[in-house]
């Protein structure tokens, strides 16, 4: 990556930036109120008019474990699909990816982890077999020519491992992407990183694969998202996910921030002359009816400031 | 702990230390509530002993403008001084300098604007006027070995006037450090910066007056404040002003916040491997404590986050 001398934070950023929202399904998944399938597809449609080009729809989860994505089928029907607009759904296993394809997906994400007792503990089973399952899948999304984008969480700390080691992820990051993974978004589950770790990560990561096919998904909970995601963008990194509104706190910190917010990260990219294609006031009104639905106040400082002024 | 941007590096191997301004006085400045003097003592004599090298005790404004601060002579007599520690305090005019002065202040700070709007509106004078006055007191400040903080704000945006300029800042700036100002702390008042602007402003001001010389003082109103401070570390500034429990809202967005939580900036500064000299947990228990003498919650994300313990004690394997 470009480093330059201290002189001046002159380094080299990405024209343009492209922003995976995924409010409707990370962040949603993640509140306690079940919200009603009117509402969803409300915001969804609300979020494509905003300019986003990817949107996380819903997932294809057995809705007995994640009742808020029951209504899976009837939200994937209901949004109006925007040209040029992705709407990638979460297929955990082929059940899940057969019914999504089913339902009119024509993009589906697979989760991986870089630590192991987190997938023992969230999914039941080691990482590599975590990732055999997930082969089932992306094997028949190749033959349906379905493009799978594959995340790993606890890049940058687990839960119950703590430090997690950068050769790890490099690692797990690797098989996603072998194994036809388009794309694999890098994810700072509970929020530790910081800019040290971050480097350091993605230094190893992209040894092993290619820096247009990296994606970052920093969680807020201490503050440091928007300090990792610019240390990302510095390193080459053009691909940001966040959440509307910052939907969706940390299950592992009662009270605490989770997702980081999609209009805070647009407000830093749109300063630094980085396009983005978003419409800013109209990804606030999005997130200002979320907001009202739930019946919470936004986590987003810049939704926070404006708002009354 | 492997490869950092270079200029994080400089850092560490002049072994500079980030030093921790909290703005302990505008915060108290903006809470409606009058805060007992015994309890800002008390906030003062913790944030002693956590390591921090520099601690904004109190205004010497008149207590007409600013009830929050009409006990600064009490505050600043029953403070325990620590050795390691400085206690600057704001004086506005020559007024306010003696009075401090007599109270045993041995460093002052002094406001200037880089907005003529801001200044007729704040200090109902032109940024000119305003450093008229502050030239008194510097003066008066060199003759008796009195150390002068210089602050520059809407650095990066003017909640009348929009964006500054940034040769406007880097005008101020200057005039403020030839003056006599040992350092000059840039304030983005209304927290609108991005790194964009901040690393445009710094080096406007980088041309007139040295890193060394330099602060920043980041506002979290649009949650930009830790990316800007990255990016003034980046770009060779070793010092940032922060607010323990971030607590100090804006008084220009109802509802938003105003200052970055010096809890927040230390996370990051340790996550980096920049040496501080603070202890993290005694700056949160000292948001504990403010918090609740307040009865108010943290807005540290820091201090949210460690509040669940059971599950995050192992957490301090990765960053403390």
């Amino acid at each position: 990556h470009n480093v330059q001398d201290g002189a001046s934070a002159g380094k080299t950023l990405p024209e343009r930036v492209k922003i995976v929202e995924v409010g409707p399904r990370d962040g949603l998944q993640n509140e306690k109120t079940v919200v009603p399938s009117e509402v969803k597809i409300h915001l969804i449609d609300m979020l494509s008019e905003a300019g986003l080009s990817v949107i996380e729809a819903t997932s294809f989860v057995s809705p007995k474990w994640v009742p808020q994505m029951a209504d899976q089928v009837e939200v994937m029907m209901g949004i109006h699909r925007r040209p040029g607009v992705s709407y990638p759904v979460l297929t955990p296993n082929l059940k899940g990816f057969l019914a999504a394809v089913n339902a009119g997906a024509a993009e589906v994400a697979i989760f991986g982890a870089a630590s192991e007792l987190f997938s023992k503990k969230n999914i039941n089973c080691s990482v590599d077999e975590s990732l055999q399952r997930f082969e089932v899948v992306t094997k028949a999304a190749k033959e349906a020519g379905v493009p799978v984008r594959g995340y790993v969480s606890c890049v940058l700390g687990c839960p119950y491992e703590g430090k997690v080691s950068p050769d790890k992820v490099a690692q797990v990051a690797k098989r996603l992407y072998s194994m036809g993974c388009y794309e694999i978004s890098l994810g700072d589950t509970i929020g530790v990183g910081t800019p040290g770790g971050m480097t350091e990560m993605l230094q190893a990561v992209s040894r092993e694969v290619p820096v247009n096919a990296l994606a970052v998904h920093c969680h807020d909970t201490y503050g440091q998202a928007l300090a990792n995601i610019l240390i990302a963008l510095q390193m080459g990194i053009s691909v940001v996910d966040s959440s509307v509104a910052g939907l969706g706190g940390c299950p592992y910190a009662q009270g605490a921030s989770g997702n980081v917010a999609t209009e805070d990260v647009v407000y830093m990219l749109h300063g630094l002359g980085i396009q983005t294609g978003v419409d800013l006031p109209k990804l606030m009104d999005a997130g200002a009816f979320i907001c009202c639905s739930l019946n919470k106040k936004t986590s987003s400082k810049v939704a926070q400031a404006t708002c009354k002024l | 702990m492997g490869n950092f941007p270079t200029t994080v590096k400089h850092c560490l191997s002049y072994e500079e230390l980030i030093q921790d301004y909290p703005w302990l006085a505008r915060w108290l400045q903006e809470e409606k509530e009058m805060v007992p003097t015994g309890v800002k003592i008390q906030l003062i004599d913790m944030l002693s002993e956590t390591g921090l090298s520099v601690i904004e005790a109190t205004s010497f404004v008149s207590s007409k403008w600013v009830p929050q601060m009409a006990d600064h002579t009490e505050v600043l007599q029953a403070i325990h001084r620590s050795s390691h520690v400085r206690y600057p305090v704001l004086t506005p005019n020559m007024h306010g300098f003696q009075d401090a002065v007599a109270a045993g202040a041995t460093e002052v700070a002094v406001f200037g604007s880089a907005s003529e709007t801001f200044s007729r509106k704040n200090i109902n004078c032109s940024i000119d006027e305003s450093i008229l006055r502050f030239e008194e007191v510097i003066c008066t400040a060199k003759q008796r070995q009195i150390p002068v903080r210089g602050y520059v704000s809407c650095a990066l945006g003017c909640p009348y006037e929009g964006p500054i300029e940034s040769t406007k800042v880097a005008e101020v700036v200057k005039r403020l450090y030839e003056l006599g100002c040992y350092e000059v702390s840039l304030g983005d008042t209304i927290g609108v910066g991005t790194p964009g602007s901040m690393a445009k402003m710094l080096h406007s001001v980088k041309k007139e007056v040295p890193s060394s010389a330099l602060a920043v003082h980041c506002h979290d109103t649009y949650g930009q404040a830790l990316a800007n401070i990255l990016t003034a570390l980046q770009m060779g500034i070793c010092t940032v002003d922060s607010s323990v429990a971030g607590l100090g809202g804006c008084p220009y967005a109802q509802g938003a916040s105003g200052n970055v939580s010096t809890e927040d900036v230390l996370y990051m500064l340790h996550g980096m491997g920049i040496k501080t000299g603070v202890d993290l947990s005694k700056v949160i228990e000292a948001g504990d404590f403010i918090c609740k003498a307040l009865n108010r919650k943290t807005n540290s994300k820091v201090a949210q986050a460690r509040g669940d313990y059971s599950v995050h004690c192992h957490m301090k394997k990765i960053n403390t």
